[in-house]
């Protein structure tokens, strides 16, 4: 049987999206499947026919990183960066549904990613920046 | 992982068809929190997979003046979502809540969170849901028991019940509903569970070929209730002890009392010694207090858990005293 995880990773070539635990604790394999931010790790490929998948790799448009990828860029919010994807669409997820978070809102969104690199501060600061609107624009950050 | 057949009927008549005669011939998935990681690992090798998913008469979560109904498909979000649950069973949002990560919220169900199976690292790692080595000696005891059972461990079942609703739902004397091959019934949460006599047993009052359909609790008419987790972080894990309470006052006083607690035992665990302790008196400090010395009068903790019982009686105090507040 296949994962979500393992058809983004090895059928579609998207390996943005990262294995991490398997058993759904970490959180590296997050993506958004019809709206809501869930762990592939953890879905029989079957379960989501039908379904809209966006992985790490649809955040950017037309070959611009999204505002969100950019302040994880201008903030250092990536150490090792296996968790990087997870919590890029975990906040993205979280900015979706609820533009301006305060922080404790940040937290709970990315309580199912774990950083092993406990790097969570820039990460945190990272997204809030994003809901501030306190990041360049991409041209400026050239 | 082991192949398997896998299926999606759209009723649950079709779904109990699928189902086998014993356990871990067939196994059914909801969110796959639990089963997923439990086939990866050998625990569970079915030969089929019967998804749930497809059945929308199990989804969706409904308040009315004769109570609330969760659908065994409701997800976390589903329930943390309702305001009428947040309202009127803080005991069952609060349980809820406790699930910090918003991946297992999205994707976690009622029905897998009543049967997902136990967190024990032994039978994670498979030695049985008895944790026992190949000349039948029973691991628990002498190993590492940090997080097993202080209550109720007689059956040689050390592991802790898993499941964050149950004791709310004890509390809040809910029923649970059940379809099988001869139609549907209910179960009083309280009875659901059971401690297993070995791995060809589940640990809930299930037959292999029933499934679980909708939780069904009571009007609140007056009941206030309250969940309260010790745990070692706020993000993802399980909490070391928790407690549900229910009470109804009279006056200042408790006229009834249903306390559960949960991670202690094998089962949820009705405390009824602190039930009893509780009823005619007013909500106070020491009175909470004492309810939770009760409740835990008869632990026998493990050679590495001792810290549990104090973790629980500091679960049942502050529950009593949240719900009363």
């Amino acid at each position: 049987m296949k994962r979500l995880l393992d058809v983004l990773r090895e059928d579609c070539r998207l390996t943005g999206t990262k294995e991490g635990c398997g058993e759904g604790e970490c959180g590296a394999c997050s993506v958004i499947v019809d709206g809501e931010v869930v762990n592939s790790c953890l879905i029989p490929v079957c379960q989501v026919e039908g379904s809209s998948v966006t992985t790490v790799e649809g955040l950017a448009l037309n070959d611009q990183l999204s505002p969100l990828q950019r302040a994880f860029l201008e903030y250092g919010a990536a150490q090792c960066g296996i968790c990087t994807p997870g919590m890029l669409m975990s906040a993205h997820a979280l900015l979706l549904r609820r533009p301006h978070p305060i922080r404790n809102q940040i937290l709970e969104a990315i309580a199912g990613n774990l950083c092993r690199c406990t790097g969570y501060t820039k990460i945190l600061d990272a997204i809030a920046a994003v809901s501030s609107g306190n990041i360049n624009k991409p041209d400026q950050s050239e | 992982m082991q192949k398997f057949e896998y299926v999606s009927p759209t009723t649950k008549e079709q779904a109990v068809a699928l189902l086998g005669e014993n356990w871990g011939d067939v196994e059914v998935l909801a969110g796959g929190t639990d089963l997923l990681s439990l086939m990866k690992d050998y625990i569970t090798t079915p030969r089929r997979v019967v998804n749930l998913k497809g059945i929308a008469a199990l989804s969706g979560v409904r308040y009315s003046a004769s109570g609330l109904r969760l659908g065994a498909l409701a997800t976390f979000d589903d329930v943390l979502s309702n305001t009428a649950v947040r309202r009127n069973y803080p005991a069952i949002w609060a349980a809820v809540e406790g699930v910090t990560s918003p991946q297992i919220r999205a994707m976690g169900t009622v029905g897998g969170d009543l049967c997902q199976r136990p967190r024990c690292w032994y039978y994670r790692a498979g030695y049985g849901l008895l944790a026992k080595d190949e000349t039948g000696h029973a691991l628990v005891p002498d190993g590492d028991n940090r997080y097993h059972a202080i209550l109720g461990h007689n059956s040689g079942a050390y592991f802790v019940n898993p499941s964050s609703l149950a004791p709310a739902l004890i509390a809040l004397a809910a029923k649970i509903g059940v379809y099988g091959p001869k139609g549907a019934r209910q179960v009083d949460a309280a009875e659901f569970f059971r401690a297993p006599g070995g791995d060809g047993e589940r640990e809930y009052q299930l037959s292999p070929n029933e499934i679980v359909t909708e939780v069904l609790v009571p009007a609140p008419g007056g009941m206030k209730n309250a969940t309260y987790e010790v745990r070692q972080r706020e993000a993802l894990d399980w909490p070391l002890a928790s407690a549900s309470v229910a009470l109804k006052l009279t006056g200042r006083n408790v006229g009834a009392a249903r306390i559960a607690l949960g991670h202690v035992a094998p089962v949820p665990w009705r405390a009824g010694a602190a039930e009893s302790a509780l009823v005619g008196k007013a909500v106070t400090e020491q009175t909470a207090a004492a309810a939770a010395e009760a409740a835990l009068a008869d632990a026998k903790p493990l050679s590495r858990n001792a810290y549990k019982v104090q973790l629980a009686r500091v679960a049942v105090k502050r529950a009593i005293l949240a719900a009363a507040g």
